[in-house]
């Protein structure tokens, strides 16, 4: 076939309409594209529960993770964690457990004896939150160094297996640690404006 | 009004406060499905948690204090005062500004109760606010935690029960149903907390306790609360074939409570670190007396732990280096507690009490002996004849003390196996030198939530479903009027007192008229002294008594009343009757008749005036 590029096209012939409708084509996907990316970039930030105003009054309800179904990859797989249930509960640990000053002191000059008078403060108020704010329970009841025998299709965000990993479940093996899983999480709303990254307010006695 | 969906009850307590509630539909006979309400309060400045208890503190902050935007509740952007929660913490670290104890205050004769004048001894800028002023604040955010839940079946459409001390002197049950009427409750309807925590046990017993007392008996039930130990004695009686209970008397009011015990223990406490050379500052000894709190319940619900370590953490940030250390051990709660507060005394012993500097004192009447026990032998003493009316009781010839045949405790330090014990082996020793059989505990009570469970019931109950206990008003009542003698230079004329309510009178029934009439000045407030008994069963309506044994009548805060009417000339003097009644909601109502024309004025409870005039005989 000769080419003269010299030369325009004098009519609209099939080999143009195929190329024009592939253009269409090609510049509607990349609205396509741009639009879903848009949508995906805009939802991160309503994502977040506890950030949104006091008529949510249903306490925030986290259920159990369903299992991992098979999709094709989305341009979005990472969420980001939302800061400020994260704050609250690192507030309610400083609050109940002196949990950040216990993490921002230096403990080497200490003795064990004052370490573990300071570690009753702490652990005692961490069970204090963690008892009235998140429903924990373990992924498995079995008691652990038992064997058990893990089905066909069974949850591999719940339960994890290492070692000799060879073959086709159900595998059977050693329960190491029983895992914990939230099944509830009630954590205390806040007011619209409270500035949840002040974990513990200075104090000034007059 | 439509018809009410839940029976709801309050138990308005002096540290914190519960709502326990029960479906109507879902009951059924003895067997109630009953609940106990989430109560949304805010937990810390901006932060909202729910939880059980609304503890019964108010806080006025100064406008520098909280950000503006941090006080809100689901149901109000800008609430009018800090309850809750928030009110506690705050308050543990600027105390001048707390109020607490309200109820105590509400029932303390002492002071005007609508005065502004909690909380007391806090400099001038600080609002004030009354007694009254501080109950109905947490009765309004019981009312609205209740209505955001159920905002189809609001709180003043429920049949409601607030719950009062059996000893509240009949100013402060009215003040109670005026602070729930002030916020539109205006069906709510009180019960005695003793009362309540027996109807909490026949509800749990699911029809059982039919078997458990037979006719014949007395039940004791010992009501230690936060801040307040209350006494009430039972009787079963048996009419055509149904067991029936009376509550036949009522104790003093004491104000001796659980808060009493953690004291006692870090005081203990503090006195063991001072004599290691520490010195403890105030708030140090507010940490303990927290941290007692948890230790005490530890040692006294597990038998085999023989010592809880107690740490105060420093206040500044760092942790590790300020920590102050101690122990609580078995033996030091044993003495603190057991001895302390359940010792072993004869039943001749009665509480020390220390003459007070005059009536009215600004401060509560904290009681001055801790000894529960000394209280409980003064109070089955008082009461030996208090079964002689009923069927089925013998005479009490030669009996040192009434006898109780079963015991219901209630209040979370009766947990502890080794309190209740011991209150029970202090009265199997008394009934044993009487030659009684020992008392047994009733079991299935639920220590913490039983008032506001009983409450709940007692709605339903009230329906005419159920047993219930009967009882009517607790005390005689009766106003002082002067005798007529020779005037003598110098000397009051002697006081009489003369009964208009006896002892006994059922909700919705009125006393007699009595004989006796009064000369009361129209357009001024005429006061009258007005006294009250809880053992002269047998006084009747004009009983006028010129002399007393001491610890049988009690003189309660004066009563008024204001003659306002067209039909009268301001100043004119107008013969009238004073009359008795109890309503249907349980508190004592008193009023003026005209002898002519018979119209009726009221006499308000708990009033105070520097203008007094009292009643003089016609």
């Amino acid at each position: 076939m000769p080419f003269d590029l010299n030369v325009m096209p004098t009519t609209f012939d099939l080999v143009h309409a195929g190329l024009a409708a592939l253009a269409l084509l090609l510049l509607l996907s990349t609205i396509a594209l741009a639009l879903v990316s848009v949508l995906a970039f805009r939802r991160r930030p309503q994502a977040i529960p506890l950030e949104s105003s006091l008529s949510v009054l249903k306490p925030a309800v986290v259920t159990t993770p369903e299992p991992v179904r098979v999709e094709p990859p989305r341009p979005v797989v990472v969420r980001e964690a939302t800061p400020d249930a994260a704050l609250q509960l690192l507030g309610l640990f400083q609050q109940e457990a002196r949990f950040i000053d216990f993490l921002k002191e230096n403990i080497s000059g200490h003795g064990d004896a004052d370490i573990g008078a300071a570690v009753r403060i702490v652990h005692e108020g961490c069970r204090k939150v963690l008892q009235q704010h998140l429903d924990l329970e373990p992924v498995r009841t079995e008691p652990e160094n038992s064997r058990i025998t893990l089905p066909k299709g069974f949850d591999a965000s719940a339960v994890r297996v290492s070692g000799h990993i060879v073959g086709e479940p159900p595998f059977t093996g050693t329960l190491i640690h029983g895992g914990w899983r939230v099944t509830r999480i009630h954590l205390p709303q806040l007011a619209e404006g409270h500035d949840a990254r002040v974990l513990a307010p200075a104090e000034v006695e007059l | 009004m439509s018809e009410s969906r839940f029976s709801v009850g309050i138990d308005l307590g002096t540290t914190h406060s519960v709502v326990s509630y029960v479906p109507l539909n879902e009951t059924d006979g003895e067997q109630a499905s009953l609940r106990v309400l989430d109560i949304p309060q805010l937990t810390s400045p901006g932060v909202i948690g729910e939880k059980k208890q609304l503890p019964s503190f108010m806080y006025q902050a100064h406008e520098a204090e909280l950000v503006p935007g941090d006080l809100v509740l689901p149901w109000d952007g800008q609430p009018e005062a800090i309850v809750g929660e928030l009110a506690r913490q705050l308050g543990s670290k600027t105390p001048i500004r707390l109020i607490a104890s309200a109820k105590s205050w509400l029932s303390h004769a002492g002071v005007d109760r609508r005065s502004a004048l909690l909380p007391v001894q806090s400099p001038e800028e600080v609002r004030r606010v009354s007694p009254l002023h501080a109950s109905t604040a947490y009765l309004r955010h019981l009312r609205d935690a209740w209505n955001q839940q159920f905002p189809e079946a609001p709180l003043a459409e429920q049949d409601l029960v607030i719950t009062v001390p059996a000893s509240f002197d009949p100013a402060a049950r009215e003040l109670t149903v005026e602070a729930a009427q002030a916020i539109g409750l205006r069906q709510a309807a009180l019960l005695e907390e003793p009362q309540s925590a027996l109807y909490s046990w026949i509800q749990s017993s699911a029809g059982g306790w039919r078997e458990q007392v037979k006719p014949g008996e007395v039940i004791l039930v010992v009501d230690v609360g936060g801040g307040t130990t209350d006494l009430s004695l039972i009787a079963v009686t048996e009419e055509g074939g149904n067991l029936t209970l009376n509550r036949v008397a009522i104790g003093d009011h004491i104000l001796l409570g659980g808060d009493n015990m953690d004291l006692a223990l870090a005081y203990g406490l503090r006195a063991k670190l001072q004599a290691e050379g520490k010195r403890l500052e105030p708030w140090q000894v507010q940490a303990l007396t927290h941290a007692c709190r948890d230790a005490k319940e530890a040692l006294l619900t597990d038998g085999d732990l023989q010592e809880v370590p107690i740490v105060v953490p420093s206040r500044g940030s760092s942790l590790i280096g300020g920590v102050l250390r101690t122990s609580l051990t078995r033996d030091e709660v044993n003495t603190a507690l057991v001895e302390g507060f359940f010792p072993w005394v004869e039943l001749t012993e009665r509480p020390v009490t220390q003459a007070r500097t005059g009536l009215t004192t600004l401060g509560l009447p904290y009681a001055q002996d801790a000894r529960i026990t000394a209280h409980l032998a003064a109070f089955l003493t008082r009461q030996v004849g208090a079964t002689g009316d009923l069927a089925g009781f013998g005479p009490h010839t030669g009996q040192q003390f009434l006898h109780p045949s079963a015991v219901l405790l209630n209040g979370g330090v009766f947990k502890s196996g080794l309190l209740a014990n011991r209150l029970l082996e202090v009265l199997n020793h008394w009934l044993a030198a009487d030659q009684a059989a020992p008392a047994r505990l009733l079991r299935g009570a639920d220590l913490d939530l039983a008032v506001s469970r009983g409450a709940a019931y007692f709605g339903y109950v009230r329906k005419g479903r159920g047993v219930r206990i009967r009882g009517g008003t607790a005390a005689a009542y009766y106003v002082g009027v002067e005798s007529s003698m020779p005037a003598v230079p110098g000397f009051a004329p002697p006081l009489e007192a003369l009964c208009i309510a006896p002892f006994g009178i059922e909700e919705g029934t009125q006393a007699d008229l009595p004989p006796y009439e009064f000369g009361v000045v129209v357009g001024e407030p005429v006061h009258f002294r007005f006294f009250s008994s809880t053992v002269r069963r047998d006084d009747v309506v004009g009983t006028r008594l010129d002399w007393w044994p001491a610890d049988e009548v009690e003189e309660l805060a004066e009563i008024e009343v204001v003659l306002s009417s067209e039909q009268h000339r301001p100043g004119d003097i107008v013969p009238v009757h004073l009359l008795a009644y109890v309503t249907e909601v349980g508190t004592l109502q008193l009023e003026a008749v005209a002898k002519e024309g018979g119209q009726r004025w009221k006499v308000e409870f708990d009033v105070r005036s520097d203008n007094e005039r009292t009643g003089v005989a016609a």
